[in-house]
């Protein structure tokens, strides 16, 4: 009896706390809408499910409990009833996978001529690197990791010498344009993750992994590492900055290059 | 649905195919008591270490609660300790508790009851297995004492972190659990093996495999599943081993490390995920899938009721448990992998959804029409259902590969997975033990208690993982030893983070009116008799309670109908045990039904 | 991996659907007999059990042999050149099962010195076996090819050493079912684990000719097919 009650509190207080609840999604800043609204649909497909399944244990459990001189049907099977429920199942499944899938092939599929950049993770910070003014970035190898050439470029391709490197400060990105995202680790795994952004991706040390996105909504935001990646994981923080793109251009333009870097290196070793 | 292919009705008994098992009589205290052979103490060696291994891993959960509700207040939890509860809590509770507890324990204990079988098949590997098991808890335990600790790496241990320098336990702490887990599976490989086989070959005289009761059917698919993916950890655990020991590059790649290269270079960690991936999802079944059997036979029993669909419920198990082995990249969709998988794996992970689906239904139509009991094993078996669609139904979420990417590594997957392989087999497991308590000990255990730890258990239990998902869907990372200053995160979710913490105590601590009643009952609890819920599966009708050496007394018995004849119309009472010779009565519902 | 497991998959299939899964078994009662009853598997449980275990063997083998290929598709893989004492080891190995099973010939003909004979020198044969392979392993450590020194030299090791560690746990079941046949009069109560002695043996022997095809590179253009079919 009270397990009947119980439960359908159960049911209806999730409900209600779901609506309630002050914990929910933080407002999106990038063009990644599509995957809130897949999460709503799933939402709404499985809280149904959920609630209806939960009533009707409860609805069950408070008819049929049991009492003097009842005794329980004889029905081994009903294939008629399972088929139907199969096939509901799998139409409820298909509307949820559909839409999940569809939004998958967008988000594996980097749109021509996005800008890319490259994050490196590092335990247990963050380091950013744009492409200079020739537009391409440089190659790179952990090997050449030194005391000044933290990112491990390549010092004999022409392409990384202009590169900027952002080692230790903020990450601006220019509002509006789609951007390649290029994820690289010189030690263990880490994850780049904006919960803004809702888009996140492992780095991988040894390949280079990659994501897409498009900044829509000027704001200063955390970065977090979402790949467990050693005793410092929870520190490991960084911050973004949306702005639109000329003052994004301007905060470029301050930054330090690769060529930069390694002659001051080479004057301080001097 | 009339179908009148019933077959001949024949009263004549048949010969054995099989020869009785030859028993190992015990000669001494030792070998009747420790070093047994049967497999009812074996299964209680196995219950008993698998739960006392088990409440280090519940405590170590309490001091994780106690971090992230009170961060910079316990001067004893630092990040290395906190990653190093994180990470035994997790390997524990999944490997050394649920999995020993369900085969080990519940395997051995009613396989060869519920098919008519004197014992396992291979007794003596039967016993080394358990042996070899309390090895690799003792290698496990070691950890904790090695210099550094325990490994910190979580339970995952995914490379390169686990073995370097910077995740906690690098130096000793990760060779013992890796050591610890290769001991594992080779003991469970042993058990594994028997208890297959036994159930291929030991089942008595009409015991065909669609007459088995669903636990049976849900340990053996569940074994079949482990045999084949424990290999793929062992793999990764051997290979891991020698990285870390010998310094090879499997999963190395070049790593350079505080300003200095290392000497690893060119391996691929993302392999380490696939092998322990293709081992790790099939485990979710391993775990799973024995609950699965059990609550059905729970739910059947206490709702004096047939499983509905018992053929669409063995069709289902096979059918996870053979889907299983395709899907493992799910859990690797934010990992780097080649993203054109997503969508391969976000497919036969949704299609399993719709036989698990099923199974739900199934339980619950089985209540239907049903004439229910509301017993201690019974509530647990309804609040398994519960937990257990709200966790599946957000496997949906983490399944659906673009949901998959916001959610990944969030308190969201941490609060998923503990409603649908934590909570819910864990409060089946419960049920189980108030169930086949009384057969194993001769008597119930305390029903005043048994409804204290199941309110508070099964409420609990809820409310720590319900909220928690909502953390997740804020961006509350997994695997942080302290959220700290964020733009993101309000004020309100440290209060919910100090409510879960104290209700996880209150959990916990009831936990030991349980423990406490295993003990009190043992004594003081009232005498069951020998099939107290009038259950129709054959370990109710042994010729002693508990059974005896041997269970069966001279004679096996003989099987003459399915496991779930209750409330046969027109039957006396409303059960008809699996052993009871077909009446004239019965014999004219077969036929006209 | 995937397609080793669809192999065993197809057997359980052809088994399950052998045992009536389709059947309603709330409809019948009493006990099946007769044509239409389900047919159990008629080997004895320790055959079965064998069966079984040399498949979960069999998956780790094919792991390992997976992680191979994957491996070997990396950049930094180096070929290594293979000892011609393997090819020896391989003769040893092979005379080795064929006493195995010369063993269980005679001990169902009842000729127990034959017998005794056969497993004293397939034991002998497959110690050989084991020695040949530390050989092999001190000839490579020799020509300076280190365990951790390329992924090539480690699965070497890897994949030898499980093996050999396989014929060991072979040959410490035959100690024991000689030690058995040492006891008892009857050689009939030995003929099984003699006949499983050698089926283990013939599994031994398929593994180590997989193995060997697959270090000396004969089976590449197999595996790149399989990898093609994997990325
Ligand atoms: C009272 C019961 C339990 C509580 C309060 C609890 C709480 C927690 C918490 C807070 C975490 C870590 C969150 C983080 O920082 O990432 C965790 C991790 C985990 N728990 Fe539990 N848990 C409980 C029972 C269980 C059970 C029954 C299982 C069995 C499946 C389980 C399996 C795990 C696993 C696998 C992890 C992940 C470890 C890792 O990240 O490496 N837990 N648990
Ligand atoms: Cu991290
Ligand atoms: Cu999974």
């Amino acid at each position: 009896m009270a397990v009947a009650v119980v439960l359908v509190l159960v049911a209806l207080g999730s409900v209600v706390f779901h609506m309630l609840s002050p914990w929910w999604w933080t407002p999106i800043a990038s063009n990644w809408g599509f995957i809130d609204n897949t999460i709503l649909i799933t939402f709404w497909i499985t809280g149904a499910v959920f609630v209806a399944v939960v009533l009707f244990t409860a609805y069950c459990i408070y008819t049929f409990r049991h009492r003097e001189g009842l005794r329980a049907d004889y029905e081994p099977e009903n294939q008629k009833l399972e088929t139907w429920l199969g096939l509901g199942t799998a139409l409820g499944v298909a509307a949820m996978l559909t839409p999940g899938l569809v939004v998958w092939y967008q988000f594996v599929t980097v749109p021509e001529g996005a800008a890319e950049i490259e994050v490196v993770g590092q335990q247990w910070s963050w380091a950013y690197r744009f492409p200079g003014p020739d537009g391409k970035l440089g190659t790179t190898d952990v090997r050449y990791i030194g005391p000044d050439n933290p990112l491990g470029l390549n010092p004999s391709d022409p392409n990384g010498s202009d590169d900027v490197i952002v080692d230790g400060g903020d990450l601006h990105l220019p509002r509006g344009g789609p951007i390649k995202v290029l994820l690289r680790s010189t030690d263990v795994l880490h994850d780049f993750y904006v919960p803004e952004f809702r888009a996140k991706m492992d780095m991988i040390p040894g390949t280079v992994t990659y994501f897409w996105l498009t900044p829509t909504r000027d704001g200063t935001f955390d970065i977090l590492c979402a790949e467990y990646c050693g005793v410092g994981h929870a520190n490991m923080r960084g911050t973004v900055v949306v702005e639109d793109a000329a003052k994004q251009k301007a905060w470029l333009s301050q930054q330090k290059s690769f060529a930069e870097l390694s002659a001051r290196g080479r004057t301080a070793a001097r | 649905m009339v179908d009148v292919t019933a077959r001949t009705i024949e009263t004549a008994v048949p010969p054995a195919e099989v020869p009785d098992v030859e028993l190992y009589h015990p000669k001494s205290w030792l070998t009747t008591w420790v070093f047994s052979q049967d497999a009812k103490i074996i299964a209680i060696q196995y219950s008993m270490t698998a739960l006392t291994i088990g409440l280090v891993a519940l405590v170590a959960s309490w001091l994780i609660r106690l971090q992230l509700a009170f961060p910079n207040t316990f001067s004893f939890m630092d990040a290395a300790t906190y990653y190093q509860a994180v990470t035994v809590h997790g390997m524990i509770m999944v490997i050394y508790l649920l999995t020993a507890v369900f085969l080990g324990g519940f395997g051995n204990y009613l396989i060869p009851l519920m098919i008519g079988a004197r014992d396992m098949v291979f007794p003596y590997v039967n016993m080394l297995s358990y042996w070899i098991y309390l090895a690799a808890v003792l290698v496990l335990v070691a950890s904790f004492f090695a210099p550094g600790g325990p490994t910190g790496a979580g339970w995952t241990l995914y490379p390169p972190q686990a073995i370097l320098e910077g995740t906690p336990g690098y130096s000793a702490g990760i060779i013992l659990m890796l050591a610890s887990l290769i001991l594992f599976i080779i003991g469970f490989t042993m058990g594994g093996l028997n208890y297959v086989v036994t159930v291929l070959q030991g089942r008595t005289r009409g015991m065909t495999l669609m007459r088995m009761p669903l636990t049976v059917w849900g340990i053996f698919t569940a074994t079949v599943i482990a045999l084949l993916a424990f290999p793929a950890l062992f793999v990764g655990a051997v290979m891991m081993l020698l990285d870390r020991a010998l310094g090879t590059s499997f999963f190395m790649p070049a790593i350079i490390q505080a300003g200095e290269h290392l000497k690893y270079n060119g391996g691929s960690p993302i392999l380490f995920q696939h092998l322990f991936w293709f081992f790790g999802h099939p485990e979710v079944y391993i775990v799973a899938l024995p609950a699965f059997g059990m609550v059905s036979d729970l739910i059947s029993t206490h709702a004096r009721k047939n499983i509905f669909g018992y053929r669409m419920m063995v069709w289902a198990i096979i059918s996870i448990a053979v889907l299983s082995f395709v899907v493992w990249a799910h859990h690797m969709y934010v990992s780097g992998m080649y993203p054109a998988f997503g969508f391969f794996f976000a497919t036969t992970t949704l299609i399993i959804a719709v036989p698990t689906a099923l199974k739900v239904y199934n339980w619950v139509l089985t209540l239907w029409r049903g004439d229910i009991h509301l017993t201690v094993p019974m509530l647990f078996a309804i609040a398994f259902i519960v937990t257990f669609v709200n966790g599946g139904l957000t496997g949906l979420f983490l399944g659906n590969v673009v949901v998959d990417v916001p959610l990944s590594d969030t308190m969201f997957v941490v609060a998923h997975f503990h409603m649908v392989m934590g909570v819910a087999p864990i409060l089946v497991v419960f049920g189980a033990i108030y169930h086949w308590y009384p057969k194993i000990t001769g008597r119930m255990l305390n029903e005043v208690m048994g409804q204290v730890h199941f309110w508070i258990t099964f409420l609990g239990a809820y409310a720590i993982f319900f909220p928690m998902h909502y953390l997740g869907l804020l961006g509350v990372p997994r695997r942080y030893f302290e959220i700290g200053q964020t733009s993101f995160v309000p004020p309100s979710a440290e209060t919910l983070n100090i409510f879960i913490t104290v209700v996880a105590l209150v959990v916990g601590i009831a936990q030991l009116v349980f423990v406490f009643n295993l003990f009190w009952s043992l004594k003081k609890g009232r005498e069951s008799g020998p099939n107290p819920w009038r259950a129709t599966s054959l370990e109710w009708q042994t010729p002693e309670t508990p059974p005896g050496h041997g269970n069966w007394g001279k004679e096996l018995p003989v099987v003459y109908r399915w496991a779930y004849d209750y409330s046969v119309p027109g039957a006396e009472q409303d059960f008809i045990p699996q052993n009871e010779p077909p009446s004239a009565l019965n014999g004219a519902r077969a036929a006209g039904h | 991996m995937l397609a080793f497991l669809a192999v065993l998959a197809t057997i359980a299939a052809w088994w399950l659907s052998q045992q009536g899964l389709a059947a309603k078994p709330w409809l019948e009662e009493g006990v099946p007999v007769g044509p239409r009853a389900p047919r159990r598997i008629s080997t004895e449980p320790a055959k079965l059990g064998l069966g079984l275990f040399l498949a979960v063997a069999g998956a780790l083998f094919v792991l390992l042999i997976s992680g191979y290929f994957m491996r070997k598709g990396l950049p930094d893989w180096r070929p290594l050149p293979m000892p011609p004492l393997l090819f020896v080891t391989t003769g040893v190995l092979a005379a080795s099962s064929l006493l195995l099973r010369l063993a269980r010939r005679s001990a169902e003909r009842g000729a127990r010195e034959e017998t005794q004979l056969a497993l004293t020198a397939g034991a002998a044969t497959a110690i050989v076996f084991v020695a040949g392979q530390m050989a092999a392993w001190r000839q490579m450590l020799e020509g300076g090819f280190g365990i951790a020194g390329n992924p090539s030299n480690t699965f070497f090791y890897l994949l030898t050493g499980v093996h050999a560690l396989h014929v060991l746990g072979g040959l410490a079941a035959l100690a024991w079912t000689f030690a058995k046949m040492r006891e008892s009069d009857d050689l009939a109560s030995t003929r099984s684990p003699i006949g499983l002695c050698a089926l283990y043996w013939d599994f031994l022997l398929v593994v180590w000719l997989v193995l060997l095809a697959i270090l000396t590179g004969f089976a590449d253009g197999l595996g790149e097919i399989c990898g093609r079919l994997l990325s």
